[in-house]
């Protein structure tokens, strides 16, 4: 287990260095004269020359990238162009956003994913199983952005033209240590945004996941010395079922955390998502490879977590 | 793509040298059909995937008579025409009203046009880059699980790295970089989508070149290319099959949503993703035919081409959907996962999925 979970965070730091030479090399060498951006516009060519020099910018590129990587050890992300503070700090206010997402509709997604699944689960076939492979389906195919100004449109638009002003537009984020009640009024529609679409994924990896294991031989046995369906189905079958769907959850967590980009745009929300669309907008680049990193850190952390949870709850599995 | 293998089994099971066809007719004998004519026979016999076919087709022919559209109406795709577009007002007329069946939008141009053309865009950059990725994804997904050692490593890392990478977010900043255009987009969307069918090619690859077949190949002589390509590719070309065409509609979206943040194929192209970023921005929601359309539009491709791909894998591999539980292939533990579950869609760098 151990042997297994170091090899794997060795793995995950070399892909996180593909990542981060891949972004190095895009950023670097794509762009436009970095000390040029940071002097502002009415900088003379000496005081560019200086700033080039302070940031290292005239020395050979191999050795800007070793530079580069030394200050990424160290957990120095640089200093922001345009905002003048240091993108550690800022990553740290933004993540905030990305984590109430994460926490709000990660709940609503597992649990309205797993009811829908197990309900079909239990009947093959029948009305419910149908409906819920209509709702898996729909929500297969639907854009994250048409959702959300579907959202919108019904429950923001058309409710406060009526004088039912319920929920708020776009643009409203309240932090939860504001104001916890709200935090959780602002971020109700992006939540069921988010929520609604990845449900549908969860729906059917539950189900299948379910029929699988109800197929079973053990679950014969269960049924053979008499237990309730009911207790087969939560007790027995729900435990060996539910693997798939932990993997999956951790991963798709660690991709909201990242970073919501559209649910963030639709909704106006100040997290990594918004803000490093804007930051590509006015070419920030401290910035952009900033929250390019933390995203794909999320990714990978994620990935080997929910291996390690695996192992746990699958005794079967066998890490080698 | 070679169909051999699928003629060969099909020889197998074909009558017997020696025997007439007509002795085994009158005898009430089985006829031997290919895996190939099977899966196809399940497919015809599937009311869903007629419905599927159905959708995409309209799409199709949407697509192909966008200009008879635009010249029958007179009205241009491109071109804003605040004069015969709008009324006296200067406001865009809604369904139905001057001749436009679906309305203008604040610019004066027909939605029904605007939405022909990007009909074009979004079959055309959906098919193209899945096939891009789906080539791509095979053939490297053969060679590392085939060579293995150094080369196995190394694209492996490589298909790793590019499913962790946020898409959405590499996308905008090649776009910002480049300037957006159709083939950068397809380009971008190929790019992200390869690693998945590959990873999947990859662990089949593994575990077909043990078998017997492989090792016969070798031993009269076949090169590895041919092993490969010849021998094994058949074998993985049901998973491959069923991938791809689930792909096309995160394709889709995909293309969709980078439209509507700006960075994909710009204005003044009519993609069903700019009219939404436009109609977003301009009018607000009080005109919502701007936006109700291109996503109906939006909507009916995408479940058309889910639908077809769920058909396509229940006829291909009528195990692993809509049977019995207890009729179910028992599950080998720790074995690789079925490379025709929908869970690994979900991380085709897919784009239906939420950020």
């Amino acid at each position: 287990m151990t042997r297994f979970i170091i090899r794997r965070i060795v793995q995950g730091i070399v892909t996180l260095w593909v990542i981060v030479s891949l972004v190095f090399v895009l950023f670097f060498m794509t762009s436009p004269d970095p000390a040029r951006l940071l002097a502002g516009k009415e900088a003379t060519l000496t005081q560019v020359a200086t700033i080039r020099a302070a940031l290292g910018l005239n020395h050979p590129l191999w050795q800007q990238y070793l530079d580069y990587l030394g200050r990424l050890i160290h957990g120095n992300l640089g200093e922001s162009y345009k905002l003048h503070e240091p993108v550690t700090s800022l990553l740290g206010q933004w993540v905030q956003v990305d984590i109430s997402l994460a926490v709000g509709a990660g709940i609503i997604w597992l649990a309205m994913g797993l009811s829908v699944g197990i309900l079909a689960a239990r009947r093959p076939r029948s009305v419910w199983d149908r409906s819920a492979t209509v709702f898996v389906l729909t929500g297969l195919s639907t854009p994250t952005f048409i959702l959300g100004l579907l959202l919108l449109y019904v429950f923001f638009y058309i409710l406060t033209t009526h004088g039912i002003a319920i929920f708020p537009g776009a643009g409203n984020y309240t932090p939860f240590l504001t104001n916890p009640a709200q935090w959780a009024h602002d971020l109700i529609l992006p939540w069921l945004t988010l929520a609604l679409i990845t449900a549908a994924t969860y729906a059917r990896l539950s189900r299948s996941s379910l029929l699988e294991v109800l197929g079973e031989d053990y679950i014969r046995t269960a049924r053979a010395k008499g237990l309730s369906e009911r207790r087969i189905v939560y007790r027995h079958a729900l435990r060996a079922a539910i693997t798939p769907i932990v993997t999956q959850f951790g991963i798709d967590l660690a991709t909201v955390l990242g970073g919501a980009i559209i649910t963030e745009t639709v909704f106006g929300l100040p997290g990594l998502g918004q803000n490093v669309v804007s930051a590509i907008a006015r070419e920030d680049l401290p910035v952009i490879q900033g929250i390019v990193l933390v995203a794909a850190a999320f990714i990978v952390v994620a990935n080997i977590v929910v291996d390690a949870i695996y192992a746990v709850l699958d005794p079967r599995v066998r890490l080698s | 793509m070679s169909l051999s293998p699928f003629e060969v089994s099909s020889a197998a099971l074909a009558p017997e040298e020696g025997q007439s066809a007509e002795a085994l007719d009158a005898a009430g004998s089985i006829e031997g059909r290919s895996p190939l004519r099977l899966a196809l026979a399940r497919l015809r016999s599937d009311r869903m995937a007629w419905v599927a076919a159905g959708m995409i087709l309209l799409m199709v022919a949407l697509a192909l008579i966008a200009p008879l559209l635009s010249s029958i109406t007179g009205h241009s795709p491109y071109n804003p025409d605040l004069v015969n577009g709008t009324d006296t007002f200067g406001q865009p007329y809604g369904p139905g009203q001057a001749g436009f069946l679906l309305g203008t939008d604040n610019v004066g141009r027909d939605i029904l046009v605007r939405i022909a053309y990007g009909a074009r865009i979004s079959l055309l950059v959906g098919i193209l880059s899945t096939l891009l990725a789906t080539v791509g994804g095979t053939a490297l997904g053969l060679i590392s699980g085939y060579y293995g050692g150094w080369i196995d490593a190394l694209l492996a890392r490589l298909m790793d790295a590019v499913l962790s990478f946020p898409y959405v977010l590499a996308a905008i900043v090649l776009a910002a970089v480049f300037g957006g255009s159709l083939p950068l987009t397809i380009g971008v969307i190929a790019f992200f989508s390869w690693a998945a069918i590959g990873r999947i090619v990859r662990g089949q690859t593994l575990s077909q070149k043990e078998k017997e077949y492989v090792e016969a190949a070798r031993s009269i002589g076949a090169g590895s290319f041919r092993i490969m390509f010849v021998d094994i590719l058949p074998n993985l070309i049901a998973p491959v099959i069923v991938l791809g065409t689930l792909l096309v509609p995160v394709a889709i979206v995909f293309e969709a949503t980078l439209d509507y943040l700006g960075v994909g194929v710009g204005p003044p192209t009519p993609t069903w993703g700019n009219m939404l970023a436009d109609d977003q921005g301009s009018a607000g929601f009080g005109a919502w035919w701007f936006w109700v359309f291109p996503s109906v539009a939006l909507l009916i491709t995408t479940l058309g081409f889910n639908l077809l791909g769920d058909s396509v894998r229940d006829a291909l591999d009528p195990r692993t959907e809509r049977l019995f539980a207890n009729r179910r292939k028992k599950v080998v533990v720790g074995a690789e996962p079925n490379p025709l579950s929908r869970a690994d869609s979900k991380r085709l760098g897919g784009g239906t999925e939420a950020p």
